[in-house]
This record gives structure tokens, sequence and C-alpha cells, in this order.
């Protein structure tokens, strides 16, 4: 589904990702953990073409295409969705016609609404005077209009309260094509700080980000584990054990 | 104040002059009735919000240069004159005549003051609640006349009324000058709703002077509308809430293609404890300069006021200069304001480009939302109205 290769990129002259290799398969979900301020973001906007993020080295494939250098919507169009950390807000533009124009069918985004009791939001202008946890219902309502084949999901449960996190998650699954065992096809990729997520969405496979690179790749469960234990720190000196440095 | 000192001049030409330029309306005959109007007028008129085929309004006046052509109220409680039939019928509305606006004020009021072509009257009687808005039709048809007109519109205690009034020239007209003093009574529990849709020539300057007074829980809502090319407009609406919780909003939707010069706003006095206010504006320069003035006065406590300035510069050489204003009498108040002007967000664009949409899809977008403004408080029939505006600009964009 999806390959990065060596990706180096750029924000504003300074040097943010530094040889990322990534691949993710068809129905698998991966979630990435980090500090802040490790790349984690820029790894998703890159792969979503925001312009200011400058490719400098290597190239991402996007089911078997090479997409480092595609506009936005020629990426969202091939099957990649992204929903918001902090979305900007959009004055006078009501959520319900923005569902309408990214879902084929004409009331889906009702239905949607209508089925993670959203229905109050679909008159209100996007994400003015949203909650987070209402601003992060909103990006995964648009998402599931979109119906994205690849889901790149910044944080998705921050600032959302214990009893939206159902809702979020439940979102995220369907999303993800989570009641499908056999024949998924969704794939994800999930920024994670608190790893509450891991609690209600199977993932596949875990990384840890530091410093613009991916140490450590493994069980999402088991790494998130040794975080919480040992701090990002030990996933750097890990990594240089597995590669057979004494520390 | 004395707008030829302290807005820009932008006009080649001082007030005098624009008064020397111009012909008297009255000096050029008017149709004698609406059967004189060509097809292409009628769909002139209808794009300013003015449509003399729906059953679905109260009433209709519509003034060419200087005449009547059509007074009819069929609303047994709304009194639709002609304004110099009720200064007849009134002597002199002594209460009313220039009562809210000075005639001293600048070198047009004292025009209209002393060469009044018409205007028109209107009076919701107490406790009548007029469902079909009422609509009023200022119209120039021949080329560089000075139309003047002053209307008197009253909302008696308790009562209801909307207003739609459309402001156009000929649609092959290029040249003008258009003054309009008007005077709204908002009175004690009355609810008045005036929406007003300017459609001029490009070479037009239009000169709106205006006072509204409103009492006791009295609500006063304005939208104002302008999608199209006009030379210079300058209207600054003054309201004065001047019993307790009284109620006045302003919105406006103004598009100021290149060579257009709109210096807009409303000054809003907030007299009485517990009155509210908003002003709210949404301006887009394709090229042409807009001023979007607020100006919120609290002189009582408990009061709430709100203005909120956003701009849009679409094109080269576009200038949007907001100019908000807060002035707070007293401590007790809760006063604010917005202002942003510029392009539309980089950031807002590929957010929407991330869905799917392209570049001119996500800008469309934008721009249609901005323009669809929370003209809150807009009956249904005048929303779709403003909608169809939007629409019609759109196509020409």
């Amino acid at each position: 589904m999806l390959q990065i290769e060596d990706l180096w990129v750029e924000v504003q002259g300074r040097e943010i990702l530094k040889g990322i290799n990534l691949r993710i398969g068809p129905g698998e979900t991966h979630c990435l953990f980090g500090k802040n301020g490790s790349g984690k973001t820029t790894l998703l906007v890159t792969l979503m073409g925001f312009s200011g993020y400058k490719v400098k080295h290597g190239r991402i494939l996007f089911k078997g295409e090479d997409i480092t250098h595609l506009p936005i919507n020629e990426r969202a169009k091939l099957g990649l969705g992204l929903s918001f950390q902090r979305p900007p807000t959009l004055r006078g533009v009501k959520l319900k016609n923005l569902l309408a124009l990214y879902s084929k069918e004409s009331d889906a985004g009702s239905e949607l609404a209508l089925a993670y009791n959203f229905e109050d939001f679909l008159g209100r202008q996007v994400n003015l005077g949203f909650s987070g946890g209402e601003i992060k219902k909103s990006e995964l309502l648009q998402l599931l209009a979109q119906s994205p084949d690849l889901s790149l999901l910044d944080e998705p449960e921050s600032g959302v309260d214990i009893e939206n996190l159902d809702v979020i998650c439940a979102m995220i699954r369907k999303l993800l094509q989570k009641e499908l065992r056999k024949h998924r096809q969704k794939s994800g990729l999930i920024i994670t700080h608190t790893g509450l997520i891991l609690n209600y969405v199977n993932a596949d496979r875990g990384h840890v980000m530091l410093n613009g690179q991916i140490y450590c790749h493994g069980n999402p469960r088991d790494i998130f584990e040794r975080i919480k234990n040992y701090g990002y720190e030990e996933c750097a000196k890990c990594r240089l054990f597995e590669q057979g440095f004494k520390i | 104040m004395n707008y030829s000192e302290n807005y820009y001049d932008t006009n080649d030409l001082s007030d005098e002059d624009l008064l020397e330029t111009f012909t008297p309306a009255s000096e050029v005959e008017g149709p004698k009735d609406i059967g004189e109007f060509e097809e292409e007028e009628l769909e002139r008129l209808k794009q300013t919000g003015i449509d003399l085929t729906t059953p679905d309004r109260t009433g209709t006046f519509i003034q060419t240069n200087s005449s009547v052509q059509k007074c009819d109220c069929e609303s047994p409680g709304v009194e639709l004159l002609p304004i110099t039939e009720a200064l007849k019928k009134y002597d002199g509305l002594k209460d009313y005549w220039w009562k809210l606006v000075s005639a001293e004020k600048d070198t047009f009021t004292r025009e209209a003051d002393q060469e009044l072509d018409n205007g028109y009257f209107i009076r919701a009687l107490p406790g009548e609640k007029v469902i079909y808005p009422l609509q009023t039709c200022l119209y120039m048809r021949n080329e560089n006349i000075a139309q003047r007109v002053h209307n008197i519109v009253i909302a008696e205690e308790g009562s209801e009324l909307h207003i739609i009034t459309g402001c156009s020239t000929h649609p092959h007209l290029k040249s003008g000058l258009h003054i309009g003093i008007s005077e709204f009574y908002v009175k004690k529990g009355a609810k008045l709703t005036f929406t007003m849709i300017h459609n001029w020539g490009e070479n037009v300057y239009v000169r709106p002077r205006t006072g509204i007074r409103v009492e006791e829980d009295g609500v006063f809502l304005s939208n104002y509308i302008s999608l199209k090319g006009v030379k210079s407009v300058q209207t600054f609406p003054t309201a004065t809430l001047a019993g307790p919780n009284a109620l006045a909003r302003f919105n406006s939707v103004i598009v100021a293609p290149e060579g257009s010069d709109i210096d807009t706003g409303a000054k809003v006095i907030l007299k009485a404890p517990g009155s509210r206010s908003e002003i709210i504006s949404r301006t887009i320069s394709f090229g042409g300069r807009v001023v979007a003035r607020g100006h919120l006065v609290g002189l009582a406590a408990n009061i709430k006021a709100h203005l909120e300035c956003q701009g849009l510069i679409l094109a080269e050489h576009g200038v949007i200069h907001a100019i908000p204003e807060l002035e707070a009498h007293v401590a007790d108040v809760d006063m604010s304001h917005e202002a942003a002007v510029g392009r539309i967000a980089q950031e807002e664009i590929e957010y929407l480009m991330a869905r799917g949409l392209d570049e001119e899809e996500a800008t469309s977008t934008i721009v249609r939302g901005f323009l669809d403004v929370r003209i809150n408080g807009l009956p249904p029939e005048l929303n779709k109205e403003l909608q169809e505006v939007v629409e019609e600009c759109h196509k020409g964009m």
C-alpha cells in the first residue's frame, strides 16, 4: 500500500526527517510513537503533500505509484486521507456541505452523523468553536465520507474525553475495516501519544520516531510498554544494541 | 462628521462637483407605469431582490428617477405612501422628518433637504406582524442623473415587518448619483428587518445617509448586500439603542470589483442598559477598495456588543481597510471585536484539497462559505434570494 524509501524532508530550511523507511501493507494498521517535535506530524503532512514540506531525498510510493511530487488532491483521489491534529477554521462553510462534497452518496453525511451522534454539528461552520473532541469527530466523519484506502491519523484521541473515546475509536475501526478479518483492505498510520488507542483499535506494528528517524519496529503494545517503563531514550539505545553496538 | 474631510478621497470629484455633474432626476421624465419596463430591466430588478411576479410580497413601491410607478400594499397592517404624500397627510411628519439624520450633516443631506425627488413612507401599525416582506425599489433609468430620496420607516409598538430594498440602475446605464436619506423608528417591542441590495452601474456614486432609533425590546436587523461594480459608495448608518434590551444587528456582504470604492460600516450607540449589538461584515476585493468600518459606543451598563470585519483580497491592487472601533464609557460592558484581512489562507485550501477537491473547487467552497454570512434572523424567503444573488455573483467570478 505505502512504501517510504529513505525520505529526507526540510521545513523552512531545517532538516526534520532524516532518512525514513517505512512499509505498510494492505489491511495493516501501524502506530507511530515519539516525543513532541520528533517529526511525526511532518511525516504525515509530507505524505499528504502539503506545501512547505520539501522532499530533499528519497521517495514515496503509494499503490506502486511514485507520489513524491504529486499535488495534494491527486494523492487524495488515489486513496490517501489525513485526519488533522489542528485543522483550520472555515468560516461560513458548513460541515454538511463538506460531507456532501466528499461522499459519493448524497445523504451519506447525515447517515454518518446520525451513526456517530454528531447531527447537531452538520449545520455548524467547520471547526468554529469546536472543542478538541469535536474537532477529532468532525475530522473522522469527513474521512469516513471520503473513505480513503490509507488513513493517516494525527493523534486522533488527544483532547477527547473518556465518553467520546469510545465513539472516536468506533469511527477509526470503521475507517480501517476492523470488522473484516480476512478481506480487510484499508490501512492506517496512527500517531499516538497516550497509547490509549491501542486498547480500542488493533494495531499490527509500531514504530518509534526520534529526532527525524525511525528507531525500533515491533509489536505496538510491547513498544508502548517499553516506552512507558523506560522512556523514549531507551528506544534509541535499543536500536544501537540491535545493530551490534555495545552500550 | 464631514465626510469629505474624514473619508479617503479617491474620487476625482468633490461633493459639490458631483452635484454639478449630474442632472436632477426631476428634470428627466420617468416612465408612466411599470408596463414600460423592458424584459432586461425586470430581470435586473429581480437580481436586485425586486420581484414583480411573486405573490409572496406584502406590497411594492417602485420609484424610477423622481416619479413613483407603483405604490401598492395589500396588508391593512401596513401603510405605504410616497414620502411626498405622507408629508402632506401627516403635516410634515414633524416627529420623524430629519430627526435621526441632520439636514445640515453634509452637502448631500442639504441637497436632499432642498431638492427632494421622492422616497417612501412605510409604517407598520401597532401589533401588526407582517409575514411577507414589503419590497421597495429605487431605480435610476437615465444616464447622468442625480436621484435624491428621503425615506421614513416606522415600526409601531409590537409590530413586525421585513423590507427588501433594491437599489439599481438601468442595465446599460453607466453613470449617476444616488442620494438616499433614511430614518428608521423601531418602537417598543417592534422588530424591523431591512435588507438592502445594491446593484449599480460601474460609474455610479452612492451617498446614503441613515439614522435608526430602537426603543425598549425593539429589534433592528440590517442586511446589506452589494455584489456588483459601483464607482463609489459612502454609507455609515448610525443606530441609537434608546430603550432597555434593544437590539441592532448589521450584516454586510460586499464585493468590490476593480474600480469600485466602497466605504461602509455602521455605528451603534448603546444608550440603554441591556441593549445589544453586532456588526458583521464580509468583504471581498477583486481589485477594488473597501473600507469596512464599525464603531460601537457603550454608554450604559450590561450592554453587549461585538464587531467583526473579515476581508478577502482576491486580486492584485485590491485594498481592504478594516476600521473597528470600540468605545466604552462605563466599566460594566461586554464589548469585543475581531478583524482579519488578507488572502485565503493556503492552509485552508490545502485542507480541502487533502479531501480530494482541486484548488479551484477548494477556493470557491471557501469563498462561498465566506459570503454565506450568518445572516441570522433573515426570513427563509430572503435567505433564498440572497443565495440566488450569491450564485449569480459566482457565475460572474
